[in-house]
């Protein structure tokens, strides 16, 4: 088949940034399937409870402060997170480095306070199904935080390498950002069940 | 680094074909040799390896089932004992269903989806090829446990608490539940770059009232894989937990239930149904209209019915459990809403009758096996709307009324389908036509074979012979139609077997196809056949839902490409508007190594917790490996 050309493309980008990146959308795929099995894990949380006579089974419920400070810490660590994600728009190198280094560490203080959070559960995950679940609730978590954090760390060796300027580091920046920000608002309802809920 | 450098680096304008093509072969072959083949990325030798694959574990699964055929020939027989036979179905309802069905499903796509699109690769090609390493890795596993007598013996929905800690010692269990750990994220993985190419790389033009069924078909069966698999991975999870480190979701002495598991699994497994199912609808709904000289009527109503259809099932997950003793108005629910789906899918079937009814059906091998799928699948539609009712199931539920459901809706239903499929693309891919003789001598012993092997299993389910027996004493009825079921196996199998050597004699010696055989409007058939690794010389750009028009011999294309890496077009979600000029990566040994490391870690936590601990040090290194940029062309922006 002969080609007609109607179209000229040698204009374009060369990197679409947001909506136009590909990996922007598998960011959203991935969201949607983490998403799902935090949603999962919650209807499980609840169909255990609607059968258990007493909720908390056999503890009292978990103390707060460790997990209330983690959610303000996360809450609060969203404000540098948009910052970093408007600096890699504006493709501030400097700038998205340094915010790279802190969100390094807005990433670890809460697994610090996690690792606490655990401990003040007053349950285990092999004590009844309440403590399996609230350990499984936590862990799948932490795993997020945990994983956010090594790729938050990566991105920022990266952006301090010979490879840092370019349109493509500044998205994947921004997609960490948009990730990191999932983290934070999928442990909203966690927060609810595991501290809300088991004190009804 | 911008736009500026377009002036510097070749572009695919003002060259000759033949120059264009070979500068664009260089770019985009894979290496020869050993490590060229692990680390190409090229979507069509990946899913071709998929799809091989998936078909060799069809003939392990079908070996099985010839295996319990032979067992239930006669009443205590002694070929199987009871053990063995508890691996045997277990083996091959998983095999069948997470080895073969869904994954070769899924690599049709992995092959389809670009090529119909009209672009140069899959979104994430490297994420393709560690799928398949992952599912090629899963598959072993699970049948190196079957060659050491550790092969799963809980079936393959694995039911607490039979498969819990404490009626099934041992790993055979464990190792079912991670098997699907490693099917699931392969399943994943694709669906993700499925649904990231259909969104953001079809061709210049092509709206979404422009795209292929098939492609409609594969992009609902992502989202019904995004959104359905993570229950399956919480609960074969959860399942290693509660045998390995004691936790207690599905102990009911211990506040968990033993429910939740059969809620989970069919939360999945219903909607798991339609994964293997809707892709067969796209492909009777493209190959259809090439064998009636005539477009598919109704585009508009089968995409709302694949839509609808993959919506509705995630609202019928109960009726797998009508005899558990839920309460009568949620049964009745699942009842109403299980007898809904009949809506859609009778809108699909109307449509392609139509399609026939208006057309002049030429009866080639791939429209013979569309018409065994029609009439199989209505009357597998039917036993259907039958088991959905309370009553009807709980007579026949565990009978072999159900196996013979299932099995006219998953062979008839999906199966027939990807037969007409490799028929109707093998010239596509490898080439060249298969027989057209051997292709009907397969059709009749498929389609007869399959009736006379399955309709008695309906009559045996009804007179009460339960499934999962390895055997049954020879003063209960069932001897005669277990014998003649047996032999009819014999029949379905021959037919398998000469379609397995059609395809394979027809790949070295078939009769040349050349780019168009079949006549057929979709994208595919503009390059030639097999496509070369960028499969466009220049991509096409799209005015109408049938691109391609028969006899017209020019092709409107995109012009303005580098050739000097890997270059494809990103385009806009609704319009299909060009957005941006994207690198595709190139190959690399990482996902192998990748995978190799994600194995490693999850066969060793069968074993201990803490090898998710280690175990993921080597994962997040390839990873890492994967991922940094190596300063090579397909990195600039
Ligand atoms: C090649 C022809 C096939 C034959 C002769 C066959 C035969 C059988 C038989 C006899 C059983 C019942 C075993 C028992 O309950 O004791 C069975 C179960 C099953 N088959 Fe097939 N089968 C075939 C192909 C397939 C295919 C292609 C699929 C899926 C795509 C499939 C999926 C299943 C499943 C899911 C089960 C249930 C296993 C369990 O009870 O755990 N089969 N098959
Ligand atoms: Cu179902």
């Amino acid at each position: 088949m002969k080609d007609r050309i109607v179209l000229d493309a040698s204009a374009l980008p060369m990197h679409g940034m947001g909506a136009a990146s590909p990996t922007w959308w598998a960011t959203c795929a991935f969201m949607l399937i983490e998403g799902s099995g935090f949603a999962l894990a919650l209807a499980v949380y609840l169909y255990l409870m609607s059968l258990a006579p007493s909720w908390p089974m056999e503890a009292p419920p978990p103390d707060l402060w460790a997990g209330t400070w983690l959610t303000l810490m996360l809450i609060a660590s969203v404000v540098p997170n948009v910052l970093v994600s408007r600096w890699a728009h504006r493709r501030d190198l400097r700038k998205v480095q340094v915010g790279l280094v802190v969100m390094t560490m807005l990433g670890i203080i809460p697994l610090v306070l996690r690792a606490f959070e655990f401990t003040k559960l007053h349950i285990r995950w092999d004590d009844n199904a309440y403590g399996s679940i609230v350990w499984m609730l936590l862990g799948l978590h932490t795993t997020h935080i945990l994983t956010d954090v090594v790729d938050t760390v990566v991105l920022a060796c990266l952006m301090f390498s010979r490879h840092a300027d370019n349109t493509r580091r500044y998205g994947d920046v921004q997609d960490n950002c948009m990730y990191w920000n999932f983290v934070v608002v999928a442990w909203l309802p966690l927060y609810g069940c595991i501290y809300g809920l088991a004190r009804l | 680094m911008t736009r500026d450098q377009g002036a510097r680096v070749p572009l695919d304008v003002d060259i000759s074909d033949a120059e264009l093509e070979r500068q664009l072969k260089e770019t985009w072959s894979s290496k020869p040799g050993l490590w060229g083949a692990i680390s190409t990325v090229d979507h069509k030798v990946v899913a071709g390896r998929y799809i091989a694959t998936a078909f060799v574990f069809l003939i392990l699964g079908g070996l099985l089932a010839m295996a319990m055929r032979l067992q239930l020939s006669q009443p205590e027989a002694r070929f199987i004992n009871p053990d063995r036979y508890n691996q045997i179905f277990t083996m091959h309802g998983s095999t069948m269903m997470f080895l073969f069905a869904v994954p070769v499903m899924e690599a049709m796509a992995a092959y389809l989806v670009p090529l119909m699109v009209g672009t140069r690769n899959i979104a994430f090609p490297r994420l393709n090829a560690f799928s398949y390493w992952i599912f090629l890795f899963g598959g072993i596993l699970l049948w190196v446990a079957f060659a050491l007598d550790t092969a799963p013996d809980v079936g393959w929905f694995a039911y607490v608490p039979l498969a819990g800690p404490q009626y099934a010692p041992g790993k055979r269990a464990d190792l079912w539940a991670q098997m699907i750990t490693f099917t699931e994220v392969a399943a994943l993985a694709v669906a993700v770059e499925i649904a990231v190419t259909v969104f953001k790389q079809r061709a210049p033009g092509m709206s979404l009232d422009r795209i292929p069924v098939l492609v409609w078909a594969m992009l609902v069966m992502s989202f019904l894989v995004i959104m359905a698999m993570p229950a399956i991975m919480f609960s074969s999870t959860t399942l290693i937990l509660d045998r390995l480190v004691g936790t207690h979701f599905y102990n009911p002495a211990e506040g968990g239930d033993a429910l939740l598991w059969q809620h989970l699994f069919w939360f999945f497994g219903h909607p798991e149904v339609y994964i293997i199912f809707l892709p067969a609808v796209g492909m009777v709904s493209t190959i259809l209209p090439a064998f009636v000289g005539r477009p598919l009527f109704g585009y508009m109503l089968l995409v709302m019915a694949l839509i609808t259809t993959g919506v509705l099932s995630f609202g019928l997950w109960v009726h797998h459990m009508f005899t558990v003793g839920l309460p009568r108005v949620g049964e009745s629910f699942f009842t109403a809403s299980s007898m809904s789906i009949a809506v859609p899918a009778g809108i699909q079937i109307f449509c392609w009758l139509a399609t026939l009814w208006a057309g002049k059906p030429v009866y080639k091998t791939p429209l013979l096996f569309i018409l065994g799928f029609i009439v199989t699948f209505v009357m597998g539609g039917m036993t259907g709307v039958m088991v959905a009712s309370v009553p009807f199931d709980t007579q026949v539920h565990d009978t072999y009324f159900v196996v013979a459901h299932f099995h006219y809706v998953l062979i008839g239903g999906a199966v027939f389908p990807l037969i007409a499929a490799v028929y109707y693309w093998f010239p596509k891919m490898t080439g060249r036509m298969m027989s057209e003789r051997l292709g009907r001598w397969s059709f009749w012993l498929i389609f007869c074979g399959f009736h006379l092997t399955f309709f008695p299993m309906h009559i045996l389910g009804l007179w009460g012979m339960p499934r999962r027996i390895y055997t049954y004493q020879p003063e209960l009825p069932w001897t005669s139609l277990n014998l003649f079921v047996s032999l009819s196996a014999l029949v379905l199998a021959g037919g398998f077997l000469v379609f397995f050597v059609n395809a394979i004699r027809s790949r070295r010696n078939g009769l040349p196809a050349g780019s168009n055989p079949w006549g057929a409007a979709t994208l595919e058939w503009a390059t030639s056949s097999p496509p070369p690794p960028y499969n466009f010389r220049r991509i096409p750009v799209v005015s109408s839902l049938d691109p391609l028009t028969p006899g017209e011999n020019e092709l409107p294309v995109v012009a303005g490409l580098r050739t000097d890496r890997r270059e494809l077009l990103v385009t806009s979600v609704v319009e299909a508007l060009p957005q941006a000029r994207e690198s595709s990566t190139t190959d690399s040994v990482w996902p192998f190594w990748a995978a190799v490391a994600t194995s490693v870690m999850l066969v060793w936590s069968i074993f201990t917790p803490w090898a998710v601990v280690w175990g993921s040090i080597p994962v997040a290194i390839t990873l890492i490996g994967w991922f940094w940029p190596k300063g090579s062309p397909e990195d600039e922006s």
